[in-house]
């Protein structure tokens, strides 16, 4: 043997490798640089909490500082997993508060959380700083309160989208005074009203403070004194922003925007009295990202905001823009890399606005470095569709929902396998599908053939045979997350790509036509995959076999079966199947 | 109407005061046009419109938006009433439904500026909308909670607000040949 390096000095290589998978990489180099890199990884991301158990993770990695963990399927977010599916954080804190006494980041998405586990967090972890909760539910502002109290060098409390039951205690006075460490603190998400003295001095002594996000119990008379005290400020989430009419609110309004010069984002809107929009025409010129999809403005006060805002680079809307509003965005936002653009009255059966397939067009025509498209609307055409790809072949992520199920191209009334044909012959690059409108299996030829890089596939009352799922699954090579409902995909697809299964994160599918026997199959043939039926319709001895299941959910998974099923959820172990037929 | 022509006025149930006159003074659309209601096809174009509303709500998570949007944009805030009170607005001869807001006006002289502002060309001679474009005469009437059709203008303004459920700018001359 040669020679080798000293371990201090590939540790020292190995801190400036900071990716999963380049991490990853090194870990199979040899067995040594195994044992070094386990030793020094600070950052684990979990991307299905249900993969792994937290003792192998514990056990593989032992000083870890971040962790990011993902619970519930994205279709959750659409209240298709019923209540008490599971993803609890619960095992993961009890085993962290012993095995990482340093952790200092936790980021958690789609996870149940307790106020006992954010109690738990607060005193387990003595240089905690940041805490992230996205889309996640089960605690109260009082966990809040923990937080707040035991946390002496928090920087960030990040709530994105969280169901808090809001006690409208004074949680925020919890904030020892002579704590000064906030970055960021995002509460939008929450319900009740805020303590404003309580976060006056909060704000006005965090020196840091760059990110701050209110909820809508913020009167637009408090903004200012707010954002006089914190100039700093790079994103602000305003509260309500509307007030009866008085001039002296409003120039109070202007000077406290012009005065924050570093302003980089804007969200929030939560009502919108159009009279005061023109206080942040001041910041607008700066902004890279504005969100705008909980405000009621409609054109001509929409496009004039939107017209001074040259540097977006991310815009979310509702469709109260329409086309002639997109046509400005084209216009004006050269950078814009992406766009969202949510439904105003997404049950509303009659069109009411004017934003159509022309929008997307113009906005793909004028944006040269648009990736990142989410967009609703009640009509398209393939015609449409082909052009975009044509015109943005760098689009990454390319989500389209067209209200109305198994709506035809409006121009040919034919299905619109071409157009999302397009774009994925087209794009190369793309990431991220979701599909709509009506379609054949012949959509799915296409994404088979063409979809190299896809990584995450979302389908809906689609599809005519198994030939559509099978095609997907046999064509895309990077397909990590596949979500299908209401589509007459069945059991010989699913079983003849098994194997593709371990491949992936997960598989759901929910209202399609998969039997219980081959979930049962499949359960038995693949022991590294969870095979999860979630049926709420009665005891799951009572199925045959032939009946089809009401939801599907599989994942590969090194830790076996969980433990903390409720009675709706099954899953299909080995020997399951006891009568098994040939 | 029949509960009119069956002389149930009294027994009609209402929002707001009770002043005597109110009742004698709404003019129904009936009126203009001797029918009862719409006519048979607009009655069934507005049921199959409700049987598209109601299937739509029965399919769960579709169109896939989260709760916390739905609700901001019904209400424009979440959870708390903040006095939003959106109707459609349609216009004879226009393709898109336009929506209000008719807690932002102060009476029916700023509610008909903002169909002048949404749908063009109009301008108001003698209590009578008149599209510049082509001419033609429109009565604006709209839809109280009893499902009736009734006209702009009779009730006193937070009257109508309460009661009104939709708004359609007619075409005169339409409501005329429904008459014969």
């Amino acid at each position: 043997m040669a020679y080798s390096f000293p371990e201090e000095m590939l540790e020292h290589v190995f801190s400036f490798i900071q990716t999963e998978k380049d991490r990853n990489a090194v870990s199979l180099v040899c067995k040594s640089w195994y044992s070094i890199e386990r030793w020094c990884r600070r950052k684990v991301f979990v991307g299905n909490c249900y993969a792994v158990s937290p003792q192998i993770v514990i056990r593989r990695f032992p000083e870890v500082r971040s962790v990011c963990l993902k619970g519930k399927p994205h279709f959750a977010d659409f209240n298709l997993v019923p209540e008490g599916w599971g993803a609890y954080v619960q095992p993961w804190i009890a085993a962290m508060a012993e095995a990482y006494p340093s952790l200092e980041e936790l980021r958690l998405k789609r996870m149940v959380v307790t106020d006992e586990n954010l109690e738990m967090v607060s005193r387990a972890f003595r240089n905690f700083k940041v805490l992230v909760l996205s889309s996640c539910e089960g605690f109260t502002t009082d966990g809040l309160a923990a937080i707040a109290g035991n946390c002496r060098n928090l920087r960030e409390l990040d709530l994105r989208e969280c169901e808090v039951d809001d006690h409208r205690g004074n949680w925020l006075n919890n904030f020892p005074d002579n704590f000064t460490s906030l970055v960021s603190l995002n509460l939008a998400c929450l319900d009740g009203e805020i303590n404003f003295p309580a976060l006056e001095r909060l704000v006005g002594r965090c020196p840091n403070l760059k990110t701050l996000r209110l909820n809508h119990a913020v009167p637009l008379e408090k903004l200012p004194n707010l954002l006089s005290r914190a100039p700093q400020l790079v994103d602000l989430g305003t509260g309500a922003f509307t007030a009866d009419v008085r001039p002296e609110l409003y120039s109070k309004l202007a000077t406290a925007f012009a005065g924050c010069k570093g302003l980089k984002s804007l969200s929030g809107f939560w009502e919108v009295a159009s009279v005061y929009l023109p206080a942040v025409y001041p910041v607008c010129a700066g902004l890279t990202s504005m969100n705008l999809s909980y405000a009621s403005i409609q054109s001509p006060d929409l496009n004039k905001l939107l017209g001074q805002c040259p540097n977006l680079k991310r815009l979310w809307v509702l469709d109260y823009i329409e086309d002639s509003g997109l046509e400005t965005v084209a216009a004006t936002c050269k950078d814009l890399q992406e766009l969202r653009v949510f439904p105003s009255d997404p049950y509303d059966a009659e069109q009411n606005v004017l934003l159509t397939e022309q929008g997307l067009i113009s906005v793909s025509e004028g944006c040269p470095k648009l990736q990142s498209v989410l967009y609703f609307c009640r009509r398209m055409s393939n015609a449409a569709l082909s052009v975009v790809a044509r015109n943005r072949p760098n689009l990454t992520r390319f989500r389209l929902c067209i209200i109305e199920p198994r709506t035809p191209d409006y121009l040919t009334i034919e299905s619109f396998d071409e157009g999302f044909g397009a774009i994925v012959e087209h794009c190369k690059d793309l990431r991220r599908l979701s599909l709509s409108g009506l379609l054949s299996d012949r959509v799915f030829e296409y994404i088979g053939r063409h979809a190299k890089r896809l990584e995450m596939l979302s389908v809906a009352f689609a599809g005519n045979s198994d030939l559509g799922l099978h095609h997907v699954l046999s064509g895309c090579k990077s397909l990590r997350k596949l979500e299908i409902r209401d589509c007459p995909f069945g059991d010989k697809a699913l079983l003849a790509n098994a194997m593709k299964l371990e491949t992936m994160r997960s598989l759901w599918m929910s209202s399609c036509s998969v039997s219980l026997g081959a979930c049962k199959l499949l359960g038995h043939k693949m022991p590294c995959l969870n095979v999860e039926v979630i049926d709420e319709r009665g005891p799951p001895d009572s199925t045959s076999d032939d009946c089809h299941v009401e939801k599907l959910y599989v994942y590969r998974t090194v830790a076996g079966p969980r433990l903390d099923m409720p009675d709706f959820v099954r899953t299909m172990e080995k020997d399951s199947c006891l009568m098994l037929r040939d | 109407m029949e509960k009119q022509e069956l002389g149930l006025e009294i027994t009609e149930l209402r929002l707001g005061l009770p002043t005597s006159d109110v009742c004698s003074k709404k003019r129904g659309y009936s009126e203009l046009t001797d029918e009862n209601s719409l006519s048979n096809e607009e009655q069934q174009q507005h049921q199959q419109q409700q049987h598209k509303n109601l299937n739509k709500a029965q399919i769960v998570g579709w169109p896939p938006v989260r709760s916390y949007r739905k609700k901001i944009n019904k209400t424009g805030s979440k959870g708390s009433d903040c006095g939003k009170m959106y109707v459609k607005v349609s216009k004879d001869g226009a393709p898109i439904l336009r929506k209000i807001d008719l807690n932002t006006h102060k009476g029916y002289a700023d509610l008909v500026v903002q169909f002048e502002e949404l749908f063009g060309c109009f301008a108001v001679e003698g209590g009578v909308l008149r599209d510049y474009s082509d001419k033609s005469e429109f009565v604006p009437i709209y839809e109280d909670k009893d499902g009736d059709w009734m006209l702009l203008g009779d009730v006193p303004w937070e009257m109508f607000i309460e009661s009104c459920k939709r708004l359609r700018i007619m075409r005169r001359t339409e409501a005329l040949e429904l008459k014969y």
